[in-house]
């Protein structure tokens, strides 16, 4: 018996070890950036373009381009994967179909971010002529968010109860109308929280805007969804591997790094709070 | 007129459903068709089981994808072997040993390592996971195939530490009770009975990971040196598939061999995360009808 609770002791040491060593690894992630990316951030680096060969100045066009893409990306994923997953949740029965449709969604999730740029380069580059730019780079990236944007969608609608339906459609509603009226508005904040949150995995992505827009350094702002755009995640990139004095400009990398993570973070962030927020409204 | 509208909206939804997929499917299209160009002058053997890549030789052309499949493979391994146990263990934790206040103030620190951006981790190892390395082998730099499953690790981590957790949970909890009430302490009940009990869900968290590692490109590309030769020891330099497009695409003519030849290895990364994907499904699909019997 003695020995036995020796071994207990020591397993649920390991586990915890475990979860300490995790929490270790994000606390030594967030130390690292936010102490050496501090000191770069000032309203220059935020608000300036870079100077002298990127060694100098700010990252103000990465940051609109993100801005824009992540627009785009917004404007393909949102209404196609809530629309899924309305049909999924509402309309479709227990098929093969439907079946097939799921299976889809669950391998779409996992085709790998690289192979959504070779398609974004086969399909919106090639194919539709689009070229290299924001448009393209936001429709690869919606695609590759669609698959969370549904799955996300299709929980909230899950946590309808279903009396909302059923009541909607005994006093002579349509099927739509009982959707539209009494399904959807509750359904709305935890569709929208889970949508910001496959955005801001988005704006965070860079292996497929590699090759469908974004660019390594542009004088000028994009004046059109074509044209190419800087973006923070490929700025990064570029920062810490391409350019022709690395080591020079680590600060800037670092303040890079600060500024995408701080983004993604406020967008996971705001996103909790409107759940929050509109859920609250719903109550009273 | 009303049943017409009806009818109308349900079927845009349906169209609307079926977009999902009609875009896997020209995904594997266009990958397939964009590839096919590439065998006219490769052969699939070459391709495929010879080690020596090399598209922009004067000389002779070499199209060997071997070398970076093994890179994968070692990068996806080492990663495997850090993240499976740490990720068992700590979804374990969450589930059996946390109490329900600790469990919440944890459970987002999953969550928030799942948000970072992979250009991130890359970045990180660069410039902390590189060094350390150098410093405790004793080599030049740390860009080699330990940096690339370190970093790997802690991308794959969360989707194994939440499926697991999942997995776990799911466990009726009237196998808990029937090895608690047969005298077993909590440890012996989590190793004897729920973990055999979710093996199922558990390989498949195990699958999914891998798969994520296999097809992340970004942390690879920065923290692995990227050398084209073929890798023996983890110490090595490793070029994956993943980098090796993301490296060349952006330099090739289109339409010549070499870039149908990017399109061939995208189309080899998408046919093995999607069998991955597949299995995974299959043996989670077949874990849960047995917890509902």
């Amino acid at each position: 018996m003695q020995k036995k609770n020796v071994t207990q002791i020591l397993g649920f040491f390991f586990l915890r070890f475990c979860m300490f060593f995790v929490a270790f690894i994000l606390i030594v992630i967030f130390y690292d950036i936010f102490t050496k990316g501090i000191g770069k951030i000032s309203w220059e680096f935020l608000t300036q373009a870079p100077r002298k060969g990127m060694t100098e100045g700010g990252i103000f066009p990465a940051i609109v381009g993100t801005f824009w893409v992540t627009l785009i990306t917004a404007v393909f994923a949102v209404p196609l994967g809530m629309g899924c997953a309305i049909y999924l949740n509402e309309y479709a029965g227990d098929s093969k179909l439907t079946r097939l449709i799921r299976m889809s969604i669950r391998n779409l999730s996992g085709v790998p971010s690289i192979v959504y740029g070779l398609f974004g380069v086969a399909l919106f580059v090639e194919m539709m002529h689009l070229g290299t730019g924001i448009l393209s780079a936001g429709m690869t990236l919606g695609l590759m968010t669609l698959p969370w944007t549904i799955t996300a969608s299709e929980e909230a609608l899950k946590s309808v109860p279903k009396s909302y339906r059923e009541g909607a459609l005994a006093l002579g509603a349509t099927k739509w109308e009982s959707i539209w009226t009494n399904v959807l508005p509750y359904a709305i904040p935890g569709m929208l929280t889970g949508t910001i949150l496959g955005l801001a995995r988005a704006a965070g992505e860079t292996a497929p805007i590699l090759f469908t827009g974004a660019a390594f350094f542009l004088p000028i702002l994009p004046r059109s969804i074509k044209d190419q755009f800087m973006a923070l995640p490929y700025h990064l990139y570029i920062m810490s591997t391409q350019h022709h004095a690395i080591e020079k400009v680590r600060p800037i990398a670092y303040g890079t790094a600060l500024v995408l993570i701080v983004l993604v973070f406020m967008m996971n962030f705001s996103a909790i709070l409107i759940r929050y927020k509109l859920r609250k409204q719903q109550r009273e | 007129m009303k049943i017409n509208k009806e009818k109308i909206i349900a079927g845009l939804f349906f169209v609307n459903g079926m977009i999902v997929v009609i875009s896997l499917a020209g995904i594997f299209i266009l990958l397939l068709t964009n590839s096919l160009p590439a065998f006219k002058d490769i052969k699939l053997t070459e391709f495929l089981f010879t080690a020596e890549w090399n598209p922009t030789s004067y000389v002779k052309e070499k199209y060997g994808i071997l070398s970076m499949v093994m890179s994968t493979f070692m990068v996806t391994l080492g990663a495997l072997l850090i993240a499976i146990p740490l990720g068992i263990g700590t979804a374990a934790y969450l589930s059996d040993v946390a109490s329900h206040r600790v469990r919440e103030t944890a459970k987002p620190i999953v969550e928030i390592l799942a948000g970072i951006p992979s250009v991130v981790i890359g970045f990180l190892g660069i410039v902390m996971v590189g060094p350390l390395i150098a410093r405790a082998a004793g080599l030049s730099n740390g860009l080699n195939a330990i940096n690339g499953s370190i970093l790997l690790a802690v991308m794959a981590l969360p989707t194994i530490v939440s499926l697991t957790e999942d997995a776990l949970g799911s466990v009726p909890k009237s196998y808990t009770e029937a090895s608690l009430a047969l005298g077993g302490n909590p440890w012996q009940t989590l190793i004897r009975v729920k973990i055999p009990a979710a093996s199922s869900g558990i390989l498949a968290a195990c699958m999914l990971g891998m798969g994520r590692a296999i097809g992340e490109t970004m942390t690879v590309l920065m923290a692995t040196g990227n050398a084209p030769a073929f890798p023996h020891k983890f110490t090595d330099s490793v070029r994956t598939l993943t980098a090796s497009i993301a490296i060349e695409l952006g330099e090739v003519p289109y339409f010549t061999t070499h870039y149908h030849a990017l399109f061939a290895i995208g189309l080899v990364l998408f046919i093995i995360t999607f069998i991955i994907n597949l299995i995974a499904d299959i043996v989670l699909h077949r874990y849960e009808q047995k917890v509902r019997m």
